[in-house]
């Protein structure tokens, strides 16, 4: 009788043991799958960017004479779509950097307000945060486009910043609440003691104390302003003032379409934003959490 | 020291023991309530300038009734409604499942899987523009990796994808889920490992298998997460222009055109600016309920975990 519980129960163990080696395998498999799913549009953008042009219609699936010399035409501007590359580059900058830092100070104000302050009816001013956050930006873009024309800001990189602002913003409002919940309210109430007042209170303590915060919000912001294309497209039309994504998106106007440049200018274009990403992810995915899991 | 026993004395006993609520009532003293308002003034001005009165435009700009006579006669506009619908539909639905799924695979504690979520990511993390535009010239009929590819392995000439109506739509849908699934895939997988481990365990001392865990613990535990995270992503896709304008165009001849590509063709190339708004305006039977649950659903304030 022993003799038969012991063998079934190696017969079991075999069997948990196959069962097990099956769901790895099959997990296996599947990280195979995701690695090619997630890197394939990539590898095809850095292998024609690393192909001369006319290997570009060559049908294989790497690159035959590997060069560089895409590359050097971007970077030296020596090409018509290309010439004022870096202006561009530097225009891409400056509006991420003014929307990051505009985000930044209405979001962190705003939050201040309704969380610390408790301002009357502050409620209001959360729900049109979120109001904002859930229209999409794209149906508002025709009316948006207009509105610039009246502002007199067509053309002008301040029509980009501030629409992206007014989309980046109640995001930032959403996760500084959230944030704020966590910094202990007796530490205002201390210092109102000591007699600081408001200002005092959200320069000195407020924003200190909020920092990851203001990092995975500040990312957040960038990397939308960066990776904006239809207002970019819409209110700047001048080369001088376009930003990288205007100007990558022109390639597809002419009819020989010079596909190596395109995506050595792509490549360039998408560096920065992916950098920023990989090296502030431990931030943004505190971010995501505090943002994302809302429900 | 006199300042602050000052404050002290003059500060009532009730003020202490219910701060929050007498400030609800009208608690803000004098100078402090000045300051609210001052901090609150730049959101507003945004609020204002940015966000009501472009809408105000818009629905005066598509208020016409002759405009929605106009658009209900063009077969572009018939297209585009039903390839909205589709797009959205197919898009979150297919994502959010997929997403559903691969956040349970990346709960696996396995060294290779955290190294795998690294360039799982990458989709997430690149810029939409290059990424659409290289899955563009990926799907190319003629040049494309994807047919030189179907033909090396097993000699067969892949279709001209992107001139087709089915094809082109189902490869701007394909660009979309291929961009956004990593980051609702990190969402939901927030969300799974905020479930408590404790459930977990006391079900399996219970003798609960593992799919009866799954179905009485994370099931009922996620569910809320996912309608809001499916309902948020309704919103998105509905909004997205990038993956229809750059994948496919809108080819062959209009064919793959949603709602938000439409409504800018509209008014940037053929210059019908109210067409366009119109356009967009016709999204929002739909648009606004969303709305109106998702800001309900936002609001609460602890995730129910």
């Amino acid at each position: 009788m022993s003799a038969t519980v012991a063998g079934s129960r190696r017969a079991s163990k075999l069997h948990y043991r196959l069962r097990r080696y099956l769901v790895e395998a099959a997990s296996l498999a599947l990280g195979f799958v995701l690695v090619i799913w997630s890197v394939t549009p990539l590898y095809n953008m850095a292998m024609i960017a690393f192909e001369s042009h006319d290997g570009v219609f060559s049908g294989s699936i790497w690159p035959e004479h590997p060069t560089l010399e895409s590359f050097r035409v971007v970077v030296t501007q020596d090409f018509w779509y290309l010439e004022h590359f870096w202006r561009q580059f530097g225009n891409s900058f400056i509006v991420g950097l003014t929307t990051m830092f505009l985000t930044l100070l209405i979001g962190s104000l705003a939050s201040f307000t309704v969380g610390r302050l408790h301002l009357r009816n502050g409620w209001l001013l959360t729900n049109a945060a979120l109001m904002t956050y859930v229209i999409p930006a794209s149906f508002l873009a025709i009316p948006f486009y207009r509105i610039m024309q009246i502002y007199g800001l067509s053309d002008n990189l301040w029509s980009v910043i501030l629409a992206i602002t007014t989309f980046a913003t109640p995001y930032a409002i959403f996760i500084f609440s959230q944030y704020g919940r966590s910094i202990p309210m007796e530490l205002d109430e201390s210092a109102r003691i000591d007699g600081a007042n408001p200002w005092q209170i959200y320069f000195r303590i407020y924003l200190p104390l909020m920092s990851p915060a203001l990092v995975a919000v500040g990312t957040y912001a960038l990397l939308l302003a960066w990776n904006e294309y239809l207002y970019n497209f819409l209110m700047l039309s001048t080369p001088e003032s376009m930003t990288v994504a205007v100007a990558l998106a022109q390639f597809l106007n002419s009819d020989e379409s010079p596909w190596n440049l395109m995506m050595a200018t792509a490549i360039l274009y998408a560096l920065p934003p992916m950098i920023l990403y990989y090296g502030f992810r431990r931030y943004m995915a505190a971010g995501l959490t505090m943002g994302g899991v809302k429900g | 020291m006199s300042v602050t026993q000052q404050t002290l004395a003059v500060r009532p006993a009730t003020v202490v023991a219910r701060p929050v609520r007498s400030v609800w009532l009208g608690g803000l003293r004098g100078t402090d309530h000045i300051w609210a308002i001052a901090f609150a003034l730049p959101y507003a001005a945004v609020f204002f300038a940015f966000v009501v009165y472009p809408i105000c435009y818009g629905l005066w700009l598509g208020g016409q009734s002759q405009l929605y006579r106009q658009l209900f006669d063009d077969p572009r506009y018939l297209t585009s409604v039903v390839n909205t619908i589709v797009y959205v539909g197919v898009g979150v639905n297919l994502k959010m499942a997929l997403a559903f799924l691969l956040s349970g695979f990346f709960m696996r504690k396995r060294w290779w899987i955290k190294a795998l979520l690294v360039v799982f990511i990458l989709p997430w993390a690149t810029p939409a523009l290059p990424a659409y535009m290289s899955i563009h010239w990926l799907l190319n009929g003629q040049w494309g990796m994807l047919n030189n590819v179907l033909y090396m392995l097993f000699g067969i000439d892949g279709p001209v994808y992107l001139n087709d109506h089915w094809t082109g739509l189902a490869a701007n849908i394909g660009a979309y889920i291929w961009k956004n699934l990593p980051f609702w895939t990190i969402i939901l997988l927030a969300g799974r490992m905020a479930v408590p481990q404790e459930l977990y365990e006391a079900a399996e001392v219970d003798g609960a298998s593992g799919l009866r865990r799954f179905r009485h613990i994370t099931l009922p535990l996620m569910a809320n997460l996912y309608l809001v995270c499916t309902l948020l992503d309704t919103i998105f896709a509905l909004g997205d222009f990038n993956a229809t304008y750059f994948v496919s165009g809108g080819g062959p001849a209009m064919s793959t055109e949603v709602l938000a590509t439409l409504g800018i063709r509209y008014a940037f190339t053929t210059a019908l600016p109210r067409l366009g708004v119109a356009t967009v305006m016709t999204a929002l039977p739909v648009l606004i309920p969303l709305v109106f649950i998702l800001m309900r659903k936002l609001r609460v304030k602890e995730v129910q975990l």
